[in-house]
């Protein structure tokens, strides 16, 4: 998950990273009081989870609290990259010197964590990398060590930061880490950390990315999650438990397991090809169970997507029987019809594994008008293409 | 023969007496696997019935339970708050095989087991987590694959996906396997596709790999320089994940495109390049996979 930029930075403030005062408003009008407590002048910042924002205009200096209502005003509704500003982020300006760049982040081809550093920050990181390449350190970090203060001073070393602040940045390297460390986090990064006129190291601007898996030892970092900008469809499916996402074909798309659906996405593509370039409209994954409820919520989301013309249920019965999946899907349409739901869209359902011969009997026997049985996947995918098309 | 577990391969349970645990352990038991205990401090002692009156004792530690039985593979089904403490104790008991069935687990927590493993000199190998674990067909089952879809024979598997394992096996049941390993589809896993190659390459009892990969992270591209270089036997390749969008997390913790990378078009190029035959669906993965094996 990723963060807002605002959050990021009470994340910094809460272990100790030094930041400069800040407040997040969502109306212009409130712009004006935020301005007063940060001393009248302030920057204004969009808050939106992509890179960029300085460049499409959605970070403004206001002179006096007055200009900052305008700036506010401008800059909330903003699009940029197809990102609305719903939040601003007034911030105390800074008298900045240098900037830096500092980071720590998963790295998963070792398989431990990295951190990264450069005296060339508020630039992207990435054209540092492409450009300048020797500018930019990387420094493994065990993740039983963790960030001592031998290794903070390695990775100043490495950077090659200047002698007068290397001290403040190493302290600054350990604050940042125990982030990294209490929070679960993928990625911590500060961008730019910047050197102000009085000798002063200061995170101007920070992203932090978190671990969803880390949920049970992490309870706040629900209230964290932007329940506003999710599509409807993610919110309802993810209230129920499911694993769904939303994308912007038109066959929806049932099955167990999460290889397994995302290969029926990529086979339903291709099938689409020979059928006017229909596409798949979801990802959901119902796990390993499939029972009649679960089924019944997953229908039910799938369903309630005007999009969706069609839908491929894949199951492949593993533990899970065949016979208890095609149950399933029986009491799953029986439950919806007795929920006053209409369902008119044709199923095209593929069993196959544990007990398929059994399952396949249960759907045939149950006659279903809107449901369709084919045996191959590859078969399948065709057919609910050719459904979705008409 | 056969890759990472036979059927001399003593196994034990972490997690055996919760509801997952019993209900794999008897479906274990049932496919041959030898179990010799199960690790519950609490229940240390005591001794579980299963199917045809099979007991099988309680340990209150890995370590216990290996002086007692001489285990050398373990499998882990404790929720995932516990994983890392269990998956610890694998390995400081230095067990050779620890298979980590639990989905979910921390990212943190996976890196610092991971990172124990290396410091113990890497003594015991960590399949997983958020795996199925491994099977040898006719052998030892050691997860939770289904041990009835497929018979032994002489394909050897390797896949971060379950039910494309699954999916496969059963394709290409008459032919059989010899192993079938699933890695797991987390950021950070123990054994990789490269280690699961390199096995399946200096195991005499196969004869052609499957590798079945997906999106994110690099671990396909770096299979794929692998098999360039050290795997005479002929690979057959699928990859899932082509239509996924970029930035969504797709079921799997690590199967995310993040910018340009991590890409299935990526993967699959990769492992052209290095020869492997790569199918468009998984049918037509198996298809490739029989006529190299049969014609």
């Amino acid at each position: 998950m990723d963060l807002f930029e605002y959050q990021a930075r009470d994340l910094f403030a809460k272990h100790g990273v030094p930041v400069l005062a800040g407040e997040v408003i969502d109306t212009p009008e409130a712009a004006r009081a935020a301005a007063e407590r940060l001393g009248g002048r302030a920057v204004v910042k969009a808050q939106v989870k992509v890179g960029g924002r300085g460049k499409a205009g959605g970070v403004k200096l206001a002179a006096d609290p007055a200009d900052a209502v305008a700036k506010a005003e401008a800059i909330l509704g903003m699009d940029i990259k197809g990102h609305t500003v719903h939040k601003v982020m007034l911030a105390e300006t800074a008298d900045i010197k240098e900037e830096y760049y500092v980071s720590f982040l998963l790295d998963r081809t070792n398989r431990t964590f990295l951190a990264m550093a450069s005296v060339e920050g508020g630039v992207e990181i990435e054209v540092v990398a492409e450009e300048n390449p020797d500018a930019l350190a990387k420094v493994a970090v065990d993740a039983l060590e963790g960030v001592t203060p031998e290794k903070a001073a390695e990775i100043v070393a490495a950077a090659k930061f200047p002698a007068d602040i290397a001290d403040q940045v190493a302290d600054v390297l350990q604050q940042l880490w125990t982030v990294f460390i209490k929070e679960d986090a993928l990625l911590v990064e500060v961008n730019p950390l910047v050197k102000t006129g009085e000798g002063k190291i200061v995170a101007l601007d920070g992203k932090v990315s978190l671990d969803e898996n880390a949920a049970f030892r992490q309870p706040e970092h629900e209230a964290l999650e932007d329940k506003a900008a999710a599509n409807p469809l993610e919110a309802k499916a993810k209230a129920k438990g499911l694993n769904y996402v939303k994308l912007d074909g038109e066959v929806g798309i049932i099955g167990n397991g999460a290889g397994l659906v995302m290969s029926t996405l990529d086979v339903v593509a291709y099938a689409g090809e020979a059928h006017g370039g229909v596409k798949p409209a979801n990802f959901l994954d119902i796990g390993g169970g499939a029972s009649a409820e679960v089924m019944a919520n997953g229908l039910e989301i799938i369903l309630g997507d005007p999009d969706v013309k069609s839908v491929f249920v894949n199951v492949f019965g593993g533990i899970t029987a065949c016979d208890e999946v095609a149950n399933g899907i029986v009491q799953a349409l029986a439950l919806l019809k007795s929920k006053g739901e209409d369902v008119t869209k044709p199923l095209v359902v593929r069993l196959d594994g544990n007990n398929a011969e059994l399952g396949r009997k249960i759907l045939s026997d149950a006659n279903h008008p809107l449901v369709q049985r084919v045996d191959t996947m590859d078969g399948a995918a065709d057919k609910a293409a050719e459904l979705a098309a008409k | 023969m056969a890759i990472f577990l036979t059927k001399d391969s003593k196994v034990i349970v972490q997690g055996m007496t919760g509801a997952t645990g019993m209900k794999h352990t008897t479906l274990m038991l049932g496919d041959g696997t030898n179990i010799v205990g199960g690790v519950n401090p609490r229940k240390a002692g005591t001794t579980v019935t299963f199917d045809q009156g099979r007991e099988v004792p309680v340990f209150g530690s890995v370590k216990e339970a290996m002086e007692a039985t001489g285990a050398d593979v373990t499998v882990i089904f404790v929720p995932e708050k516990f994983t890392k403490d269990a998956v610890v104790e694998a390995i400081e008991a230095e067990i050779p095989l620890a298979v980590v069935i639990t989905e979910g687990v921390a990212v943190h927590d996976s890196a610092a087991f991971w990172a124990l493993a290396q410091q113990k000199g890497n003594k015991t190998r960590i399949i997983g987590p958020n795996c199925p674990g491994l099977i040898t067909p006719g052998q030892s089952n050691a997860g939770i694959i289904p041990g009835d879809i497929t018979k032994p024979g002489r394909i050897g598997l390797v896949s971060k996906s379950g039910t494309l394992t699954y999916q496969m096996m059963y394709e290409l049941r008459d032919i059989g396997f010899s192993s079938a390993v699933g890695i797991g589809g987390d950021p950070i896993i123990g054994t990789t596709h490269i280690d699961a190659l390199a096995a399946f390459e200096a195991d005499p009892d196969t004869d052609l790999i499957v590798m079945i990969g997906e999106i994110g992270g690099d671990a396909e591209e770096r299979a794929a320089a692998f098999i360039e270089k050290h795997v005479t036997k002929p690979v057959v390749g699928y990859v899932a994940g082509f239509t996924a969008p970029e930035g969504k997390t797709m079921g799997h913790a690590g199967a995310i495109v993040s910018g340009s990378s991590g890409t299935a078009q990526a993967k699959k190029e990769a492992l052209e390049a290095a020869g492997v035959k790569v199918g468009k669906t998984p049918s037509e993965t198996a298809r490739l996979a029989r006529e190299i094996l049969v014609g």
